[in-house]
């Protein structure tokens, strides 16, 4: 998939003015994300869990595409994270938060030793070789019915605490609720996620992702470095996978199959994977269009068909993703304003 | 042309190979080819289209394993390693052409190349604590660029760069990884003369810096002006090793090169059947 250029450029600090105007849009962002749930109906609100947890979802998955490799396996391990989780808090009594860390932790170890024999690949084969194994670990959900549930999966799994001290009572039931604490520890993970990009090591990634011989040829363990990113991806989905598990209370391998895996492509496409925003911007914009527009039509029913649309427009006209429209928005103001004033010193 | 055990040090290779062979399927790439690249050395290795070197050098820099025979490095066996383990040891490689970094800038291409001097652990990474370190990557970044007097151009984006230049930072990639043995893949290959002389000059100055430099080449005239040892390969296997001028003036080496001595293009042709 072709991306423009994007090193990044070290840990450059910008000039005093222009970090005060970040913050300023951080501040400003932070508010809008603080209001957005009150201004939402009941409904809209769970969705909007949703969203939250599927952001970290489809940034992590970036996170893995940086070293130039595509799974299909994503879904399956934020799966993973979601199950080990749930199994942990139903079968073990381990408290929710902690359940849901050991999980990210489970979904990471799975991809440590999966590395081992889907790193021997690369390009097309190692996307079908993460398909093949994600299709196996969702065969042993199905088929161990003693931990896993079978193809019914897991029921009634333990809710994130509630919160009561007295004077402050939080119930995590309340998606507003759910939606905060999902904000907190998304952002948490996406703010990890943007250090390591900005780091050497995500310096690292991309010159594998662009040479991987030549890294190699300087010392980069190419099959370390793939591993740590697949590792680190798959961490971030587990925590992903146990939001979900916790929230929605029941977990089953459907829910993790090779369809919802496609959703994540879609955004992350859609998006652009060239910067950190693209794959966000992906995901809201789809969701936004398919609970608003699409339910409000009545369409909900179509909505892979629409997806396959979107998908193939994007591809078509907007092969950057949607994160390339700012900047071509921005030239075309620049040249519409520029285009008058040079008209006139002609005509002069 | 192996030294029995108890040799004095100072002549000791750095870098042999010993009955390396290497094929693949039916094919018999390198076929017991030995030869020894002296420490603090330029050494040539030169031969006839498809004679071996390229699957040489990428055997010798664990790209491929060797199908059988050895690669020994001061002395230990280094054949089937991974190719970033030997960069750890001090074996660095270049590639032919413009292989780099296309997308990144010329400084973060250098900075690359600094991924073993600049050593930190995840948290650090994570927690920016590893600014020190970096910043020394950076510094040593830009040395290696002024060293190819390349560091006016550290901020442009490497496609900008013309081939001559794009050579150069493959080197400067390469050196910056600090290498004991420098493994040159055609180095002036696509350079005017005047880039060439530049670029032997500095392969000069690497050398003298302390680095062992062994290079395959098509240019004649550069190697043999730039060259201590020369070795010849023919069919996959050694022809002739030695310093410039007997290498050019070996029959075997004239004939390998223009077919037979006694004939002209026809008597090429009868060699080749024969």
């Amino acid at each position: 998939m072709p991306e423009p250029a994007v090193a990044p450029s070290g840990s450059r600090a910008g000039s005093p003015a222009g970090r005060i105007v970040w913050r300023l849009r951080f501040a400003l962002l932070f508010a809008v994300l603080a209001v957005l749930p009150y201004l939402l109906s009941y409904s809209q609100q769970e969705i909007a869990v949703l969203l939250v947890i599927n952001v970290l979802l489809v940034s992590s998955y970036r996170l893995l595409t940086l070293t130039g490799e595509w799974s299909l396996g994503h879904v399956v391990i934020m799966g993973v994270g979601a199950y080990a989780s749930a199994l942990l808090a139903k079968r073990l009594g381990v408290p929710v938060p902690f359940s849901m860390l050991i999980g990210g932790c489970m979904a990471a170890a799975t991809a440590a030793i999966l590395s081992f024999p889907l790193f021997r690949m690369k390009g097309f084969y190692f996307l079908i070789g993460s398909f093949a194994a994600g299709e196996i670990i969702r065969l042993i959900w199905k088929r161990f019915t003693d931990p896993f549930g079978g193809p019914k999966g897991l029921k009634r799994i333990d809710a994130f605490p509630n919160i009561d001290t007295g004077f402050l009572s939080i119930d995590f039931y309340e998606p507003v609720n759910y939606y905060f604490l999902a904000l907190i520890i998304v952002s948490i993970s996406l703010f990890i996620l943007y250090r390591i990009e900005r780091s050497r090591i995500g310096l690292t990634f991309h010159a594998i992702h662009w040479q991987d011989r030549l890294a190699e040829s300087i010392g980069v363990d190419t099959f370390r470095y793939r591993t740590l990113a697949f590792v680190i991806a798959s961490f971030f989905a587990g925590i992903a996978g146990g939001l979900y598990a916790h929230y929605v209370g029941t977990v089953n391998p459907t829910r993790f199959g090779v369809d919802q895996m496609v959703y994540v492509l879609v955004w992350a496409i859609v998006g652009g994977t060239a910067t950190f925003h693209g794959p966000i911007l992906g995901v809201i914009v789809l969701t936004v269009i398919n609970e608003i527009v699409l339910r409000g039509l009545g369409l909900d029913t179509a909505r892979p068909l629409i997806y396959g649309a979107i998908l193939i427009l994007s591809v078509l006209y907007l092969p950057d993703g949607l994160e390339s429209l700012g900047p071509k928005l921005r030239a075309w103001l620049q040249r519409r304003r520029r285009g008058p004033a040079t008209a006139g010193g002609e005509a002069a | 042309m192996n030294a029995p055990g108890g040799q004095p040090i100072p002549d000791a290779p750095i870098l042999e190979a010993r009955g390396l062979t290497r094929r693949f399927g039916g094919l018999v790439a390198v076929d017991d080819f030995s030869f020894a690249v002296r420490e603090g050395a330029i050494h040539g290795l030169i031969g006839p289209n498809g004679a071996g070197k390229t699957t040489t050098f990428n055997v010798i820099s664990g790209f491929y394993a060797p199908t059988s025979g050895q690669v020994l490095y001061r002395g230990r066996d280094i054949s089937g390693r991974k190719t970033s383990a030997l960069a750890e040891m001090g074996l660095v490689r270049t590639f032919q052409g413009s292989t780099l970094f296309q997308e990144f800038s010329v400084l973060d291409n250098v900075r690359v190349g600094r991924h073993l001097g600049a050593r930190a652990g995840f948290l650090s990474r994570l927690l920016g604590t590893d600014r020190g370190s970096e910043a020394q990557a950076d510094a040593s970044a830009r040395e290696a660029l002024a060293f190819f007097g390349l560091e006016e151009l550290a901020d442009e984006p490497v496609s900008n760069l013309p081939h001559g230049h794009q050579r150069m930072l493959g080197m400067a990639v390469a050196l910056a990884a600090e290498p004991e043995v420098l493994l040159l893949d055609e180095p002036f290959t696509g350079m005017n003369p005047e880039e060439t002389r530049r670029m032997m000059a500095l392969v000069r100055r690497i050398r003298d810096g302390g680095v062992t430099v062994m290079l395959v080449e098509h240019d004649m005239q550069a190697v043999m002006n730039l060259c201590d040892i020369i070795t010849v390969m023919n069919f996959g296997a050694l022809l002739v090793e030695g310093a410039p001028d007997e290498v050019r003036n070996d029959p075997a080496v004239i004939e390998a090169y223009l077919g037979s001595a006694t004939g002209n293009g026809a008597g090429n042709g009868a060699g080749d059947a024969a």
